[in-house]
């Protein structure tokens, strides 16, 4: 029986395995089908490959438009801004004075003090937040609290700010006593709100993406879920949460509504975070719209776009370097 | 037999919410041997492993039935330290997992965080000596401040070894610790095992029966859930008792 099976399988052989279903004439591989989904390919490779670079053109071409506006300000315009203006002359920003002051220095620390008070108060919230949905929560807890977060990010700021500007400020006010309703302390605090929603969820993701493998092994090894989640976890998620603090910086640097309603916009040159305070970005904002197109004014408010281009650009670089040697110490390789 | 038992197991029946993944199981672990459990995939020899230290507790919906224990202490009463417990009964993965830490951090990572000691020294000491034990010093003492995960498969698994062997437990459980490895890798590992036999009690589950002949004293066979033979080793694949034992070490399944 066996071997009568066996021979009748090898007669059916030649018939299942050649098949001489391609035209002998075409080489193999290359029939007019072929041809054509391999024209297909290309074409899609051709489309992708443009939309990719239509995009990133556009940015391009962007702060080419601000530069090329800020520009004049290197041969000084008609009625005397230069390229030196924002950084001389009493530190006052002063542009439609009759002696403009241009001196953006009050900026600059303005925007750094509500930033800074931004991340300090948001980045340890958001990653005690993210740490605990990804390895304390119980799952049923974590099924709402992290949409719930992420909600939070999806809030256009100017409702942000409207809240900000009609109660948080008077409770700040009233909590820590400050004379001016408007200041520093206020617009940080509303940034913070702006910002935990974007460092909770890439931390989040971060702290969740480290694999499972992980934890058994220091679970087996007696450690407690406190100490494996903040000993192994947490650095093993640090290039993941550093990305998270990055992009948390850029949007608090560049966020613009939310200063421009509650900071009180004035550009005082002090560390002090009860006084009112203006921001680099709350200035192009408040000022762009009334000012003379092509005079030193509007040239400088240029500038002041490049400038926040530029630190955030440094910025990301800077943060960029900093990720990168973290993953080669931690994971030997970049 | 009146010899010495590290772990008894009586009666064991294991469930992932309803699903049974362990039948009434009973087996007795002899200290200083090695056992060997072998069985197809999903007959529930890792289940039966894990249940040992407890890993499966983190598992939700997971409830074991029946008697664990280690040295005549029930592993699975309340009373039972489960952090304590798995000092003493250490696990090596079968994915070699060192964590994204230098080599020297891995293996003091255990001494850390059970508080064992501070002092710089002696934990330099125990780094070494427990490298030494794993039969990797020699391979990473000029290395040793450097991310683990630069190292060779096979020594990210011996340094996972040496991880475990640092906090000084008293049993190794292995779940197919060499089979993401290379013969060569796999056949330091067996060496290991060998020596490491003299001072641990160690189980072993592993999928490749030449492993299991070669490195083990006795040997459990697991189908479906059950244990379905449990002998020395020799005699397991020499003259095996059962016929689905003796169906599975000639491979005529598995």
């Amino acid at each position: 029986m066996k071997t009568k099976f066996r021979n009748s399988e090898r007669e059916l052989k030649p018939a299942t395995t050649f098949r001489p279903n391609v035209d002998p004439n075409v080489v193999a591989g290359v029939s007019p089908r072929s041809q054509f989904r391999h024209a297909i390919d290309r074409l899609a490779e051709i489309l992708i490959s443009g939309v990719a670079f239509f995009t990133i053109a556009v940015i391009f071409l962007i702060f080419v438009y601000v530069g090329k506006e800020a520009l004049p300000l290197v041969w000084g315009t008609s009625d005397g801004a230069t390229i030196a203006s924002p950084f001389t002359g009493p530190f006052t920003w002063q542009p439609v004075s009759t002696v403009p002051k241009y001196n953006v220095f009050p900026l600059i620390l303005g925007t750094l003090k509500v930033t800074l008070i931004a991340m300090l108060l948001g980045t340890p919230l958001a990653l005690a937040a993210a740490l605990y949905t990804a390895e304390f929560a119980p799952g049923r807890i974590r099924e709402w609290i992290k949409p719930a977060i992420e909600l939070l990010a999806g809030i256009p700021s100017v409702v942000l700010g409207s809240f900000a500007l009609l109660v948080l400020a008077s409770w700040v006010q009233d909590a820590f006593g400050i004379v001016y309703r408007l200041n520093a302390l206020t617009a940080g605090i509303a940034l913070a709100l702006a910002i935990i929603p974007i460092i909770y969820t890439i931390s989040e993701d971060a702290l969740t993406a480290v694999p499972r493998l992980y934890r058994e092994a220091s679970l087996a090894l007696g450690a407690s879920k406190a100490q494996t989640a903040v000993r192994v976890v947490f650095p093993s998620a640090i290039p993941g949460i550093a990305a998270a603090i990055i992009l948390g910086f850029g949007r608090a640097i560049g966020e613009t509504m939310i200063v421009l309603m509650v900071s009180g916009n004035s550009a005082i040159l002090s560390l002090d975070p009860a006084l009112p305070v203006r921001t680099l970005s709350a200035t192009i904002a408040a000022e762009m719209a009334e000012v003379v197109v092509g005079s030193g004014h509007y040239r400088i408010l240029f500038f002041i776009g490049t400038l926040l281009f530029l630190i955030t650009a440094v910025l990301n670089w800077v943060g960029d370097r900093f990720n990168r040697r973290l993953r080669e110490r931690l994971f030997g390789s970049s | 037999m009146g010899s010495p038992v590290k772990i008894t197991v009586s009666g064991a029946n294991f469930f992932y919410g309803s699903n049974q993944a362990l039948h009434d199981v009973s087996m007795e672990i002899r200290p200083q041997f090695v056992t060997a459990l072998i069985g197809p995939s999903g007959c529930g020899k890792s289940t039966f492993l894990r249940s040992l230290n407890r890993m499966n507790d983190l598992i939700p919906g997971a409830r074991l039935e029946g008697k664990v224990e280690l040295d005549g202490e029930n592993v699975y009463s309340d009373s039972m330290d489960v952090i304590h417990l798995r000092r003493r009964v250490g696990m090596i993965f079968q994915k070699s997992n060192p964590f994204p830490m230098s080599s020297y951090d891995n293996v003091a990572y255990g001494v850390r965080v059970n508080g064992l000691t501070k002092k710089r020294i002696e934990l330099d000491e125990v780094v070494e000596k427990t490298l030494r034990a794993a039969a990797l010093w020699d391979e990473v003492k000029d290395r040793l401040h450097r991310s683990a995960m630069s190292l060779s498969g096979g020594q990210q698994q011996r340094l996972c070894i040496a991880r475990a062997l640092a906090v000084e437990p008293e049993v190794l459980l292995m779940d197919e610790p060499a089979s993401a490895l290379d013969p060569i890798s796999t056949a330091k590992i067996e060496e290991l095992i060998y020596d490491l036999k003299r001072t641990y009690t160690i189980i072993i589950v592993t999928h490749n029966m030449q492993q299991a002949a070669r490195v083990s004293d006795e040997t459990g066979f697991f189908l479906s859930g059950r244990l379905v033979e449990f002998n020395e080793t020799k005699k397991l694949f020499t003259a095996p008792r059962n016929r689905e034992t003796e169906d599975y070490i000639t491979g005529r399944f598995g």
